[in-house]
This record gives C-alpha cells, structure tokens and sequence, in this order.
C-alpha cells in the first residue's frame, strides 16, 4: 500500500547512528535508508521499545526531525518507561522502526510567505518543512514556543534556514514570555506586508494547534496542523488515535491521526471536541441500548 | 514463505495448510479480529495471502463512530482498549473492504456484530455469496458496548439464539464460528450452547474486561473507564479456555487466540486443542506479526518431527502411554480428537 506522494511505509531493524542531549530531549539518529530515502516533511517513524519479549507492546511514534539517503533522526522527550529506554540506547544498538508513516504537509504550489509555528519537542518537522518551503521559494517565518528555553527546539536551525524565527517561552527564559498564540497575529501582519501569508504550518500540543488555526482563520490563512495524537500501532489497524474531522462532505467523522493524519487543514480538525465522539459525527452518539 | 532473517523457506517442509470445518486455508495463523482493521493496512508488511486469512473488523448493520478517546492504555504485557466497535457499517464493507481481499486472494473470516438477534441475522445474510467470504465469526463477546447486558456470550440462551440465526441465514458451505468472552462463570456452558444452536467452530478468546487509573490525575486512563485486556498478558487465559473446552467438546474445531506473539505461542494454542489461531495485539507492536508466527510455527512444527497441522492438535491432553490403562490406548488409535463439528448437520437438519 502507498500513502500520499507515493511513499510505501517499510518496517526494518535499524542501528543506532548516535544519540545526543538537545536542551531537555534526545535526538536519536537511526540508520534507515529505506525510511530516510521517502522521507517528506510531517511524516513519522514508529518506534519498537523494550527490545524481544518487551512488555511494552505499542510503538513509540515521532516526526522525522531530520534525514537523508542513510539516516533518519527523532527527537524524544522522556516522559515514561518506553521513551527512558529509547534514551538510554547506545550507537550500535538496533531498533525495529516503520516508516515513513502518515500523511505529510502540503506544500504551496506558487510561492507564498509561509508562518511556521511549533511547541515544545513539536517544532521537530519544522526545520526540514522550512528548507523545503524555502526551495520552492516562500518565505519562510518561524515562531517556536516552548515552557522554558530548555525545551525550546530548533531555535539555531531554523535561525539558519528561515528568514525570521520568534522565539516564546512560558516562563521568559529566552524570547517573548508568553505563548505562541500572544505572537502569532503580530508575526501573520508582518510576514504578509508584502504579499499574503499563503498558509501556517504548525505542529505541538492540541491547545496550541487549536490557538494557532483560529487565528490563521481570523487572519484568512489556511492552516495545517500535525496532531500528537497517542497511537497504540502507528500504521492504521488500531483505531485508538481518532479525532473528529469535518470531510469534504462537511460532516464529521472520527478519522485516524496516523493514516489520515498526523496532517489535517487547521480549519477541519473539531478543536472543541477532540476526546469526544460528537453527537454530529457520522453515527456518533449511538448506544447499545 | 521466505523468513528474511535464514532466508529459507521452512513452510515447504511442513505441510501448514489448515482445513476448518472442511474449509481449506493456506496456513494456520490469521489475523485477529480488531487487530488488522480489513488487512488493507498491513499490506505494506506482510503478504496476506501467505497466512491463513484475514479476520476482519467486526462489521455492524450501520457505520459506527466508536467510543471516546483516550481508547487505549499499555499495561504490562498487555493493553486495555475501548474503541467501541468504530467501522463503515456493512455497505461501505461489502462495496471496499471484502472486494480488496478478494482481488489478492486472501481469504476472509469476517466478523459481525450486532445489538440485536436480528442484526446478526441480518449482517450473515447480507453475506450470504460475497465473493471472498470464507467463514464468519460472529463477536458476541465484544466488552466496549454501553450495555454490559448485551454481551451475549455472556448468557447462554441468547448467545446460542444468536447463533442459530446466523447460521441459518449463512450458506451453508461457509462455516459459522463464535467468539467468546473469557468473563464468564464456566465458558465450557456457553461454548456448549452455541455449539448446539449450530456453531461450526469457536474462536476464543475475546479480551478481558479491565481498567487502569492514571495516577497523576487520579482518574481512569480510558474515558469509558473500562476497557478490555488483550496481548501476552492474557495468554495463560485464553489457553485455559481453549483446554477446557477441547477437552468437553473434542470434535469442535477451535480458532486460538490471546496473546501470541511467537511460533511457539501458538503451538501452545494447537497443543491445547486450537486448529489454528490468530495473532492479534502483538500485530500493533510488530505489523509483520502473523506472517512470522506462521513461519515460526513451520520451523517448530519441523523441529519436532511433525508434517502435517493435525498430528499437534490437543496433543497436550493425551496422557503418556505408559500412563493410560490399556483399554484406553486401543481407543485413541484412531487418531487425534479434531475435524469438523459433526453436529453441524444435525442440528440444520432439524
């Protein structure tokens, strides 16, 4: 089976490359050419964790941060038993990886300044969408927005491949204190003095990627969110990753962030009802009784 | 099947082919309903028409939008899920889902589920001569439904009403089997009434009903609170459900499944008296899961000298020779217990 852009997801044991402190996470870097070969902005890998016989069963899943013809990186935040053993491998370790996985950014098809905003560990795919937007020719403005400077993520890269970066963080330890959301309408005016913002990329926790559509909507942006939705599989059989989607048919529907995410139109995914199960949804609210 | 890793092919040495109530498949591990979606999915990882089929979804008379979320929590060897039956409905199956494993030659367990007798009913007759349709196996035990007294595998009365509806409504070349909840006082019951409304066979198990609290916020980690059981966890289980019932009911061919998640997993399943089994949670963790448990199984079965699927099923019940009073030895030459359920056409005769 093929997803979008003709990408077919491989599952390969893959050597660990290096692993490396960035701020508050680890970037880990895995040898998957296979992987790296087909890799496009907003895609993802799904991580085996724990090794034969693990009894952590579900894959830990991340956005391919970085990649080329031999490499893919990701970068993890330890925030329980699979990602403390992802950070404790060593070079030369192996791992069980899938991917490319999931639908990736749409790029513009004539150029466009583009607003690229990211939260926390989230910004992973923004450097790599950046250069790609840059090749094709937008301009390309950067707000990245973490807790506090440690968990700020790609602040030196995109400053070399965008052509601005705003930084906030919650508690001011390094750019603007505040939220991306306090930024965003100031950075949206500015990025379209000369011609309009073509579109907002953004990729980070659901409340920001909620703050961050609405006001791209209220500025007659498009915009595309990656959710971080939990996936138990990653590749689409599990059905634990939904969230409610409006189609193109403008009725809702419970759709699966790893297939036909992590990418949705900021303007599509119903913010005000992820977690639940809309009584709209095609055949949602039916009971048993 | 060529195992990547030796780059032998250890199935041509021992005969896999599985035969199920007189259906023939091409191997002996299926996929595990819930745990492969319609296959599509898992095409990038494995050829399906190298294991023993596809068991589907279970599919409902409408498109259903499942249960809240979170739907899932990892537990120890294991996970709990609710995802609450989410799928197309049956006409959005019978137009895509069963027609794509159809045109690959995969054959298709296809599950259903309904909250009625007659929507069981219903869902095996709108079955009833789809291309592609090698068996139905109808989920009376699915635990995520709001109404816990609509489990019907848990009553055997309504269970084996169910039963009897499809299989009458079922052709009858295609056979009928029924999955059954392990939350149940004594499954041998249960598995005994389905098998006399009709049941061709009996897939068990079905998952295990559990919770997890989250500890940081001190609620559920599931927003249905309760959730069911599945992976490695549940294995002693589900094994323990499959002994109990091939002992009672010997000729009653059993799909095994709970936690497999290695080629000596399911010998343990066929030792206990399963004909064949499904892989299924350990689908989420290794995609490739059931065409390597099929090749696993090939080389174990080969490894202990054993060429064909029946010379291992329920093997595990019969005691050693030197054991068993003489009369007994002279009745178990005829065979192993296993074949097809003979009560089938009996009960469709009256």
């Amino acid at each position: 089976m093929t997803n979008t852009a003709g990408t077919a997801p491989v599952q390969q044991r893959a050597e660990v490359v290096s692993l490396r402190t960035v701020g508050a996470y680890a970037a880990l870097q895995l040898a998957a050419p296979r992987i790296g070969q087909q890799a496009q902005p907003g895609h993802f890998a799904a991580l085996a964790v724990g090794g034969p016989d693990t009894p952590m069963l579900l894959r830990r899943c991340f956005s391919l941060a970085r990649w080329d013809s031999a490499t893919i990186e990701v970068v993890l935040s330890v925030v329980g038993r699979g990602t403390a053993w992802l950070a404790r491998r060593r070079p030369g370790d192996v791992l069980d990886v899938i991917g490319p996985l999931g639908r990736p950014f749409e790029l513009p098809s004539t150029p466009a300044p583009c607003v690229l905003v990211g939260g926390g560990y989230g910004a992973a795919p923004l450097v790599p969408l950046a250069r790609a937007l840059r090749a094709r020719g937008c301009p390309v403005h950067v707000v990245l927005g973490a807790a506090s400077a440690d968990r700020l993520l790609g602040v030196v890269e995109a400053t070399a491949e965008a052509d601005a970066v705003t930084v906030t963080t919650d508690d001011g330890s390094a750019g603007t204190r505040g939220w991306v959301s306090d930024v965003l309408p100031g950075v949206l005016d500015g990025a379209g003095t000369v011609s309009p913002v073509g579109a907002v990329y953004a990729c980070g926790p659901m409340a920001m990627l909620s703050a961050v559509a609405r006001l791209a909507a209220a500025a007659g942006v498009p915009s595309q969110v990656a959710v971080e939705e939990s996936m138990a599989c990653g590749v689409g059989v599990c059905m634990t990753c939904v969230l409610p989607v409006v189609a193109d048919d403008g009725r809702t529907r419970m759709v699966r962030s790893c297939l036909e995410g992590p990418v949705f139109a900021g303007a599509r995914v119903r913010f005000d009802a992820v977690g639940m199960v809309p009584a709209d949804a095609v055949r949602g609210g039916v009971s048993a009784k | 099947m060529t195992d990547p890793t030796t780059g032998t092919d250890p199935t041509t040495e021992t005969d896999v082919t599985t035969t199920l109530a007189g259906v023939a498949f091409p191997g002996p591990v299926f996929t595990a309903s819930g745990c492969a979606a319609a296959g599509r999915e898992l095409a990038p990882y494995f050829d399906l028409s190298a294991i023993g089929g596809v068991v589907t979804k279970s599919v409902m008379r409408r498109p259903r939008a499942g249960r809240a979320t979170p739907r899932m929590a990892e537990t120890a060897s294991g996970m709990l899920n609710s995802i609450g039956l989410q799928g197309p409905g049956i006409d959005a199956f019978l137009a895509e889902d069963l027609p794509w494993l159809a045109e690959r030659g995969v054959p298709a367990v296809v599950s259903i589920a309904g909250q009625s007798m007659e929507e069981y009913a219903e869902l095996a007759a709108r079955l009833r001569g789809a291309p592609g349709l090698a068996m139905v196996e109808v989920n009376i035990s699915c635990p995520n439904v709001e109404d816990r007294g609509h489990v019907f595998a848990c009553s055997p009365d309504a269970a084996a009403d169910v039963v009897a509806g499809v299989r009458r409504a079922t052709a009858p070349d295609v056979p009928v089997f029924v999955k059954l909840s392990p939350d149940v006082t004594d499954i041998v019951t249960i598995a005994r009434s389905v098998v006399d409304a009709g049941a061709d066979g009996l897939s068990m198990i079905n998952t295990l009903l559990g919770v997890a609290i989250d500890t940081a916020a001190m609620r559920p980690v599931l927003a249905s609170v309760t959730g069911g059981l599945s992976g490695p966890a549940v294995k002693p289980v589900a094994l323990r459900c499959v002994w109990q019932v091939h002992a009672a009911l010997p000729d009653v061919p059993i799909l095994g499944m709970g936690g497999i998640r290695s080629g000596l997993d399911a010998l343990e399943f066929l030792l206990a008296g399963a004909s064949a089994v499904s892989v299924g949670t350990v689908t989420f963790h290794d995609p490739a899961a059931p065409a390597r448990v099929q090749a696993e199984l090939a080389v174990a079965l080969r490894e202990r000298g054993l060429a064909r699927m029946s010379e291992v099923v329920g093997r595990a019940h019969e005691r050693p020779a030197h054991e068993r009073p003489a009369h007994e030895q002279r009745a178990d030459e005829g065979g192993a217990h296993h074949g097809r359920a003979s009560r089938r056409d009996v009960v469709r005769a009256g």
